[in-house]
C-alpha cells in the first residue's frame, strides 16, 4: 500500500539505479495498476485492436470470402492515382464538412442569439429547438427523403400548385437526382440536423457571460455591434471553438444522412469517406479498399483536432 | 457644469416599487454617498442616473440637460461596477481604452490619458496583464482607472468596495477620496457602509424603502438625525434606543425611562420637547455619550450606576452593555475605567446630545 515514509523516502534517496528509477516511474506500489486494468483492457480490446487490424486491412487483399495477403501500400496507391471516385470522395467530404460547418457555426449564432432575447414561449422554444437533435437521424432523414424525392417532392409539388411559384415556372427539381442539388441537399439535411447541438452550447455560452460587461460597454459607448464582435464573440470563442471541434470530427465522418438519401449517388457525386468505404467493404466486398478509404479519414481528423485544440487552449482561460 | 437634479423620481418594477418619487440635486463636483440598506433603491437610483435603468415616472438632468431618454453612451458619464465589470478577454491596457477607442479618440491620446491614468493609481507595470492575473485591489484600481480616462463629467459608483477585504477596503476608501481631489468631478458613490459613507461623501443621501430620509453633510447626519431610521444608521455602534415617557418635573422635563429612573433633559431643550409632554417617546443617545463617569463639563450630565453585562474591548474604547431601565443599551468607555463583568460601574450620560423620537411618526423632534 502506499505509505508516507516510501513516499518521503523516495524523495530523500540518493543512489539512482535503474532500478530505483524504474521504481520511481512506475510509483511506490503496483497495486494502482490493478485498479487500471480493467479499463485498459476495455481500451485494447474495444480500440485498439480493431483500429490495429483495420491498419491491417488497409494493407491487405482482404475480399470477403478469400484468403488475406499483405500487399503493402498498393491500396492506397490504388485509390490516390488510380480512383476517381475517391477523389471526388475527398473533395465531397471538405465541401459537406466546410460548408456544413460554418452553415451550423452562423446559423446557430443567430439563433441562440435570437432565443435568448425571447421571453415569451422560451422554454417551449427551446425544448423545440433540439428536436431535430434527439429524433434518430434515419428517421427524420428518410422524412426528408420524402420532401426532396423528385417523385413526392413536396417542394417541387408546391413550386407547382403555389402562387406566386405556379406563375414563376420554377421547378421541378430533381433535388437528389442532380450533382450539385443532391449535395446540396445533403448539406442542408446535415445542418438542419447538427444546428440545434450548436443552438443550445451557444446559448449556454450566452447565458454564461454576465450582464455588468455589456453595461460596462454601454456606457463606455459601445454600440450593438460593437458589444458583439468586441465582448460576445471573443468571449463565445472558447465554446464555439470546442463545438466547431465536435461538429467538424462528426461531419467528416458523417454517414447515415448520405446512406438513406443519396446512398452516394448521383454517380457517386456525393460520397462521403465513410459512405464510399462502406461501399467498397461491404457492398463490393473489397473489404482491404475499405479500409484504406475510411483510414484516410483519419490524417485528416488528427490535424483538424490538433488545429482546433491549439484554438481553444490559447484563450479559454477567462475569469467571469 | 456638471450638476445633477433628480425630480420625482420614480421606479416600478411590476408591482414592486423601487424608487418612490425622490426629489435630489447634486452639485457640480460635489462628492454625495447615496446610502441605505439592501433594497432600499440607492443601486436602482445610480442605475437610473447611468442610463442602465429606464425610469417609470420623473426627470434626470445632468448639467442643463434632461437625460430620460439619452442612452448611456451619450451621458458622458463613467461608472465603477461593484464586480468591477472588467473584460476578462482583454488586457488592463485594453480594458482602460476600450471606451477611447469606441469614440474613436486618436491613438497618442488614449495612450497619454492611460498612461495618466495608470500613474495616479499606481498600476502602470500591470498594464500587460488580464484581469484574471491581477487581485482584488489591482482590478479595483483598473476598474476606476478606465472611468479616470474617460474624463467624465460624473462619476458613478456602485458600491466598489464591497469585495474587497476590511483592510484593503480602508486603504482603497482614501485612495478614492485622494483620487476625487486629484481628478475633480461629481461623484455619485452607492453604499451600504455607513463609515465609507461618512468618510468619503461632501454630502450624504440617506435612503430607505424608496424613498430619502434625509441629506446633509456626515456631521449633519450624525449630530441632528431627521428619523429615527437616519439615527439608527449612521453612527458605529449604532445608537441606543429605549421608549420612555417624557415626564413633566418640578423643574422642566424628564426621561422617564422606569419607575425609578427618570434623566432630567436639559433646560434649552425644554421648548422644544414641551409639546411632547407626558407622550410615550423614543429616547436615543450614541454609546460615545454614555461613558465612564466623569467629571460634569456642563449641567446636563447625568451619572448613573448600573451592572456591567458584557464587554467588548475595541482597543482605544471598551464597548459596555448594561441595562438602562428595561432595555440593554451600550457605552463608550475609557478601557481603564471599565468593571469587571457582574459589577457595578458609573456611567455619565451627556443628555445634551439626547435625541427624542416620536414613535407614531418615526421623526426626531
Amino acid at each position: 500500500m502506499v505509505t508516507g515514509t516510501e513516499v518521503g523516502g523516495a524523495a530523500s534517496s540518493p543512489p539512482l539505479t535503474l532500478k530505483s528509477r524504474l521504481r520511481r516511474s512506475i510509483g511506490p506500489d503496483l497495486d494502482g495498476y490493478y485498479f487500471i486494468l480493467p479499463t485498459v483492457i476495455i481500451v485494447f480490446c474495444l480500440i485498439l485492436y480493431p483500429f490495429c487490424l483495420a491498419v491491417y486491412y488497409s494493407m491487405s487483399n482482404a475480399f470477403i470470402g478469400e484468403e488475406t495477403h499483405f500487399i503493402g501500400l498498393e491500396n492506397f496507391h490504388y485509390i490516390i492515382f488510380e480512383d476517381d471516385i475517391f477523389m471526388m470522395t475527398v473533395r465531397n467530404t471538405l465541401l459537406f464538412a466546410v460548408i456544413s460547418v460554418v452553415f451550423k457555426t452562423v446559423l446557430g449564432l443567430l439563433c441562440a442569439l435570437l432565443l435568448l432575447r425571447i421571453i415569451k414561449l422560451r422554454r417551449f422554444l427551446r425544448g423545440a429547438m433540439l428536436l431535430p437533435f434527439v429524433a434518430p437521424t434515419a428517421l427524420t432523414t428518410l422524412g426528408w427523403w420524402l420532401i426532396l424525392d423528385p417523385t413526392y417532392s413536396h417542394i417541387n409539388w408546391i413550386f407547382e400548385h403555389v402562387w406566386p411559384f405556379s406563375v414563376l415556372d420554377v421547378g421541378p427539381y430533381n433535388f437528389l437526382g442532380e450533382p450539385t442539388l443532391a449535395l446540396g441537399a445533403v448539406i442542408f439535411v446535415n445542418v438542419w440536423r447538427g444546428l440545434p447541438f450548436f443552438i443550445i452550447t451557444i446559448l449556454a455560452g450566452l447565458v454564461s457571460i454576465p450582464d455588468h460587461l455589456y453595461e460596462a460597454a454601454e456606457i463606455d459607448g459601445a454600440s450593438i455591434m460593437d458589444k458583439f464582435w468586441k465582448i460576445t464573440l471573443p468571449l463565445l470563442r472558447p465554446v464555439l471553438a470546442v463545438i466547431i471541434l465536435f461538429s467538424t470530427i462528426f461531419t467528416l465522418g458523417e454517414f447515415n444522412i448520405i446512406y438513406v438519401l443519396t446512398r452516394g449517388g448521383p454517380m457517386n457525386e456525393t460520397h462521403l469517406f465513410a459512405t464510399y468505404s462502406f461501399t467498397a467493404g461491404v457492398l463490393n466486398h473489397e473489404i482491404g479498399l475499405g479500409a484504406a478509404i475510411a483510414l484516410f479519414l483519419f490524417p485528416i481528423l488528427v490535424v483538424t483536432v490538433i488545429l482546433l485544440l491549439r484554438l481553444v487552449r490559447r484563450d479559454s482561460q477567462y475569469e467571469l | 457644469m456638471a450638476s445633477i437634479k433628480l425630480t420625482n423620481l420614480w421606479k416600478h418594477y411590476g408591482d414592486v416599487q423601487a424608487v418612490r418619487g425622490i426629489n435630489l440635486d447634486i452639485g457640480h463636483n460635489e462628492f454625495v454617498a447615496l446610502v441605505g440598506p439592501s433594497g432600499c433603491g440607492k443601486t436602482t437610483t445610480l442605475r437610473m442616473i447611468a442610463g442602465l435603468e429606464d425610469i417609470t415616472g420623473g426627470e434626470i438632468e445632468i448639467g442643463e440637460n434632461v437625460v430620460n431618454e439619452v442612452p448611456p453612451k451619450d451621458r458622458d458619464i463613467a461608472m465603477v461596477f461593484q464586480n468591477y465589470a472588467l473584460y476578462p478577454h482583454m488586457s488592463v491596457y485594453q480594458n482602460m481604452s476600450f471606451g477611447l477607442k469606441i469614440r474613436k479618440t486618436p491613438k497618442e491620446e488614449i495612450d497619454k490619458r492611460v498612461q495618466m491614468a495608470a500613474e495616479i493609481l499606481n498600476i502602470s507595470e500591470l498594464l500587460e496583464r488580464r484581469p484574471a492575473q491581477l487581485s482584488g485591489g489591482q482590478r479595483q484600481r483598473v476598474a476606476m482607472g478606465r472611468a479616470i480616462v474617460r474624463d467624465p463629467v460624473v462619476f458613478l459608483f456602485d458600491e466598489p468596495l464591497s469585495n474587497l477585504d476590511a483592510k484593503l477596503r480602508v486603504q482603497m476608501r482614501t485612495e478614492i477620496k485622494k483620487i476625487h481631489q486629484r481628478v475633480q468631478t461629481t461623484v455619485v458613490y452607492v453604499t451600504h457602509d455607513q463609515v465609507e459613507a461618512m468618510t468619503l461623501a461632501d454630502r450624504i443621501v440617506v435612503m430607505n424603502e424608496g424613498v430619502i430620509e434625509q441629506v446633509g453633510t456626515p456631521n449633519e447626519m450624525y449630530s441632528s438625525p431627521k428619523t429615527h431610521f437616519v439615527a439608527s444608521f449612521i453612527g458605529s455602534p449604532s445608537m441606543n434606543f429605549m421608549n420612555c415617557q417624557l415626564a413633566k418635573t418640578a423643574g422642566g422635563l424628564a426621561v422617564r425611562l422606569s419607575d425609578d429612573l427618570s434623566l432630567p433633559v436639559p433646560e434649552d431643550r425644554t421648548a422644544r420637547y414641551a409639546p411632547y409632554a407626558d407622550k410615550e417617546m423614543t429616547f436615543g443617545i450614541r454609546p460615545e455619550h454614555v461613558t465612564e463617569k466623569r467629571p460634569h463639563a456642563n449641567g446636563a450630565q447625568q451619572d448613573i450606576d448600573a451592572n456591567v453585562n458584557v464587554l467588548e474591548p475595541m482597543g482605544v474604547d471598551t464597548m459596555v452593555f448594561f441595562n438602562l431601565g428595561p432595555t440593554e443599551i451600550c457605552a463608550r468607555a475609557e478601557p481603564t475605567s471599565v468593571s469587571e463583568v457582574g459589577e457595578t460601574m458609573g456611567f455619565t450620560v451627556s443628555m445634551d446630545k439626547m435625541h427624542l423620537i416620536d414613535p407614531s411618526t418615526g421623526a426626531v423632534v
